[in-house]
C-alpha cells in the first residue's frame, strides 16, 4: 500500500485540463499541430517568424526582415540568431547577427546576410526569400555585446559582413556615448554592407570611418593599424570577419597582453587539413558511418540518415551538441583531440567535431 | 542464380547472372537520378498532403457534431474515412519508412511520427520496415504471407486450421489495425511459446493498450460526447468510417503481395543474395494497381507496391514518375510487370485465399484455378 501526498487540486488548472481535453480530442496529433495552420507565430507555439520583406544591401548581400513569433524575447546588439530556413525542401540552421535596433517597429528584427560562394542558406536568403515565407527562429543569444557601462574609447574591427553585429550596435547610438573608430574591410567600395549609412555617419562626425578596399589596397594588416588608429591598443575593441583577420588580431592583442581589451566574433571554423577519420556509431538508432576526417560528425549523421540537433552548424550556438561516450573526436578548428572511454559522457559539438578513430556517439 | 522457382515455368530462366547484375545497376540509376533531383517540390507535396488531412479530419469531425442529421452525417463519416485513410496510407506509412527523412523536419520524420492506428510507430517499423521489406515473399521469413494467420502460398503447409481462412480474412479486414498490432506484436507466437510474460513482451504489449485506449477513447468516447444530442450517431460515424478505413487498406494491401502472378521464394533462396537479386526479388514479389491520380494517393502510391518494394524510401510521389522507367526495364528483360485495376486485383487475392483455404493437388499447383483471373493486365 502506497501513500502519496495529495496534490492540492488548484494545482491542475482549468487550463491544464482543457489542454488535456484538447489533446484527447486530437490524438495522435497535438492541438498545435492544427493550430499552427492558422497560427504559426501565436504566443506559446514553437517560435518562427515570417519574413516580410527582403532588401539588397549590395550585390550579394541583402536585408531580411522578419516578423517573430509571440515568444521573441528581442536581443541586444550584437547578438546573433538562429534561422532555420528551408532550402530545396530541406531544414538548415544558421546563424546571422541580428543587424535591427532592439525594440523596432512591431518588434520586427532584421538580419543581414552575405552570400558567400556555394553557401546554401546565405544564397538562398539574398536571392531566392521571398516575403510570407516562414522561418524557424531561436531566441538570441551570444556574448558579443557592449557592456553596461559603454567604454569611452572604442574601435570596430570588421570585414566583410562582419559589420553586421557591429551596425546593431552603431544603430543602438553606441557613437553617442564614445568615441568609435570603425575600421571596415571591403573588395570595394560597392560591397561594403551599409556603405551609404555608414559614410552618412561619418560625415556627421559621429564616428571616424576608415574604409579599407582590398581589391585595390590589398589585405589590411594588423600592425598597419599603428598608422590608421595610433592609440587602439587603448581603446576597446569589437572585432568581427573571418577567420584569418581574427586569428592575426587575436595574436597581436594577446602578444601584447591586452587580451582582455579584445572581444571577437567568429562565425566559421576554421577547418584544419583532414584527421584520420574513423567509424561513427549512433547508439541509440543502431546507425553506423564512415566518416572521414575532414567531415563533421552532424554531417555524416545526417547523410546516413540520423535526425541530428543543429543551430548555426559553425560551432557557437551548442544546438548540436552530443555525448561522446567513447573514442576520439578532434575539433576542426583547431584541431584538438577529445577522447573519451566507457562510462564517459563527454559533451562534444558535432558540427565542428570530426571522427579522428572509432567513436561512438549516443543518439 | 539463387531464387529458386518451384512453378512449371521459371520466370527467370532466361536470365544470365550478368542480366540480374545489371538490372540492379540499371534500377540504381534510377534512384540516383531521383535522390538527386529531390527538393522543394517534394517537400511541398507532402506538406500539402499533410495539411490536406488535418483540414479534412477537423471539419469532418466538425460536420459530426450535428450527425443526427443525416446528411451531416454521410458527410462527415466520408469525410473522416478518407482523412483516416490518407492518414494511414500516403502520410503514415510513408513517413514512417523514413521517406521524408531528408527534409529535416522534426516534425515530419520517421522517429517522431505517430499515426491514427493502433500500433505504435516502432513496432510496426521493425514488423514492417525491418522485417517484411527485406525478406519480401520469402516463405517462413516474410510474415506478411498470410499475416500468420492464412495460408496464401501452395509451399505453405496446408491445416484442417485453413478452412475457416476466408471467414479470417473477412474480420481482419473489418478490423486490419487491431489485427496489425498484435501481428507486430507477434501476439499468437508470443502466446503459443509462453513468452507473455517476459517483460520485453508486457513493454510493447503496454503501448500498444496505450495506444488502443487513447484511439477509442477518441474515437468512441469523447468526439461522441462532445456531439451532445449527437452521440450515438457520432460513434456510428466514427465506427463506420473505422471500418472503411480497414478495409480499404486491407484491400490495398493485399493487392501488393497476393495477387496472381507474384512469385514467393525458399528460404534457402536468399542466403548470399547479390544486390542485383534482391532487386529482383522485389520485382517479381510485388504488385501494382492501375488507376487515376487520386486512387494512387488514397493507397498511399502502395498502387506502386513494385517500385515502393525497390526503393522504400523514396517520397512516395515519385513512384509514379519513374514507374514507366522500371516497367521498360521489366519489358526490356522480359519479366513480368503485375498490375490490374483495384477490383481485379482484389478479387485475386481473394480468389487466393479461398483456394488456398483448401489442400492444394498437386496439380493445382501447376495451373492457375481461375484462368480469368490468372494474366496480369501487364499482357
Ligand atoms: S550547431 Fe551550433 S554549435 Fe554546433
Amino acid at each position: 500500500m502506497t501513500t502519496t501526498v495529495p496534490r492540492s487540486p488548484a494545482k491542475v488548472s482549468f487550463r491544464d485540463r482543457l489542454r488535456r481535453l484538447a489533446e484527447t480530442v486530437t490524438t495522435p496529433l497535438l492541438p498545435e499541430d492544427y493550430l499552427d495552420l492558422v497560427a504559426p507565430l501565436r504566443a506559446g507555439a514553437a517560435l518562427r517568424g515570417r519574413i516580410v520583406a527582403v532588401r539588397p544591401e549590395t550585390p550579394d548581400a541583402a536585408t531580411v526582415v522578419i516578423q517573430p513569433g509571440r515568444g521573441w524575447r528581442g536581443h541586444v546588439p550584437g547578438q546573433y540568431v538562429r534561422l532555420g530556413v528551408d532550402v530545396d525542401g530541406v531544414r538548415q540552421w544558421r546563424a546571422y547577427s541580428v543587424t535591427s535596433v532592439p525594440g523596432g517597429r512591431d518588434g520586427r528584427l532584421a538580419i543581414t546576410v552575405k552570400a558567400i560562394p556555394d553557401g546554401k542558406v546565405s544564397n538562398h536568403l539574398v536571392r531566392r526569400a521571398r516575403a510570407g515565407t516562414i522561418v524557424q527562429l531561436d531566441q538570441a543569444q551570444g556574448d558579443f555585446v557592449l557592456p553596461e557601462a559603454t567604454p569611452e574609447r572604442v574601435l570596430l574591427l570588421t570585414a566583410g559582413s562582419g559589420i553586421t553585429p557591429v551596425m546593431a550596435m552603431l544603430r543602438a547610438g553606441l557613437h553617442t556615448r564614445a568615441d568609435v573608430v570603425l575600421v571596415h574591410s571591403a573588395p570595394t567600395p560597392d560591397d561594403v554592407i551599409f556603405g551609404a549609412e555608414l559614410r552618412a555617419l561619418a560625415e556627421r562626425g559621429a564616428l571616424r570611418l576608415v574604409e579599407r578596399h582590398t581589391d585595390t589596397d590589398g589585405l589590411l594588416g594588423v600592425h598597419e593599424l599603428d598608422d590608421l588608429v595610433p592609440d587602439h591598443l587603448d581603446r576597446e575593441t569589437w572585432a568581427c570577419g573571418p577567420v584569418g583577420m581574427l586569428d592575426a588580431v587575436e595574436g597581436y592583442w594577446a602578444s601584447r597582453g591586452l587580451a582582455d581589451r579584445l572581444h571577437t566574433e567568429r562565425f566559421r571554423p576554421t577547418v584544419i587539413s583532414p584527421g584520420e577519420g574513423g567509424t561513427v556509431t549512433f547508439t541509440g538508432s543502431a546507425v553506423t558511418v564512415e566518416a572521414d576526417g575532414a567531415t563533421p560528425i552532424l554531417e555524416a549523421g545526417e547523410n546516413a540518415g540520423v535526425l541530428m540537433p543543429s543551430g548555426c552548424r559553425m560551432g557557437i550556438c551548442f544546438g548540436c551538441v552530443l555525448p561522446l561516450r567513447q573514442g576520439a573526436v578532434r575539433d576542426l578548428r583547431n584541431g584538438d583531440l577529445t577522447t573519451a572511454v566507457p562510462g564517459d559522457g563527454v559533451l562534444i559539438q558535432t558540427c565542428v567535431s570530426a571522427a579522428a578513430g572509432t567513436c561512438d556517439i549516443e543518439l | 542464380m539463387t531464387v529458386i522457382q518451384k512453378k512449371a515455368v521459371n520466370p527467370i530462366a532466361h536470365l544470365s547472372a550478368e542480366d540480374i547484375e545489371i538490372i540492379g545497376k540499371e534500377l540504381d540509376a534510377i534512384r540516383d537520378r531521383v535522390i538527386a533531383d529531390r527538393g522543394e517540390r517534394d517537400a511541398h507535396y507532402i506538406r500539402k498532403v499533410i495539411k490536406t488531412h488535418r483540414t479534412l479530419e477537423l471539419s469532418s469531425r466538425a460536420v459530426l457534431l450535428f450527425s443526427f442529421f443525416p446528411p451531416a452525417w454521410i458527410v462527415g463519416t466520408a469525410g473522416l474515412a478518407v482523412a483516416k485513410i490518407l492518414d494511414n496510407m500516403e502520410i503514415g506509412h510513408n513517413v514512417l519508412h523514413g521517406q521524408w527523412d531528408w527534409m529535416r523536419d522534426p516534425k515530419i520524420h520517421s522517429t517522431t511520427w505517430d499515426w491514427d492506428h493502433v500500433s505504435p510507430p516502432d513496432q510496426w517499423q521493425h514488423s514492417h520496415n525491418q522485417l517484411h521489406h527485406r525478406y519480401t515473399n520469402v516463405v517462413g521469413k516474410d510474415n506478411d504471407l498470410g499475416y500468420g494467420i492464412m495460408r496464401v502460398d501452395e509451399d505453405q503447409p496446408w491445416h484442417p486450421v485453413h478452412l475457416g481462412q476466408p471467414l479470417w480474412n473477412l474480420i481482419n479486414a473489418c478490423f486490419f489495425q487491431y489485427g496489425i498490432a498484435a501481428y507486430d506484436l507477434e501476439l499468437g507466437h508470443n502466446l503459443r511459446e509462453g513468452r507473455h510474460k517476459a517483460p520485453e513482451f508486457r513493454a510493447r504489449a503496454r503501448a500498444v493498450g496505450r495506444k488502443i485506449r487513447r484511439q477509442v477513447l477518441k474515437d468512441y468516447i469523447v468526439h461522441p460526447l462532445l456531439s451532445g444530442p449527437s452521440f450515438l450517431s457520432t460513434l456510428a460515424a466514427t465506427f463506420t468510417a473505422n471500418l472503411i478505413r480497414n478495409v480499404w487498406s486491407h484491400s490495398v494491401i493485399m493487392c501488393g503481395h497476393f495477387p496472381n502472378g507474384v512469385e514467393t521464394f525458399e528460404k534457402t533462396s536468399i542466403e548470399g543474395e547479390t544486390r542485383g537479386e534482391w532487386y529482383l526479388r522485389q520485382m517479381l514479389g510485388s504488385a501494382n494497381i492501375s488507376g487515376s491520380k487520386l486512387m494512387h494517393i488514397m493507397t498511399g502510391n502502395l498502387s506502386f507496391q513494385i517500385e515502393h518494394h525497390l526503393f522504400p524510401d523514396l517520397p512516395s510521389n515519385r513512384y509514379q514518375e519513374i514507374a514507366p522507367q522500371v516497367r521498360a526495364l521489366f519489358d526490356r528483360y522480359g519479366l513480368k510487370y503485375t498490375t490490374g485495376p483495384l477490383p481485379k486485383q482484389v478479387a485475386s487475392a481473394w480468389w487466393k485465399v479461398i483456394r488456398l483455404s483448401l489442400p492444394n493437388r498437386r496439380t493445382d499447383r501447376r495451373q492457375p484455378v481461375a484462368p480469368a483471373l490468372a494474366s496480369s493486365g501487364a499482357a
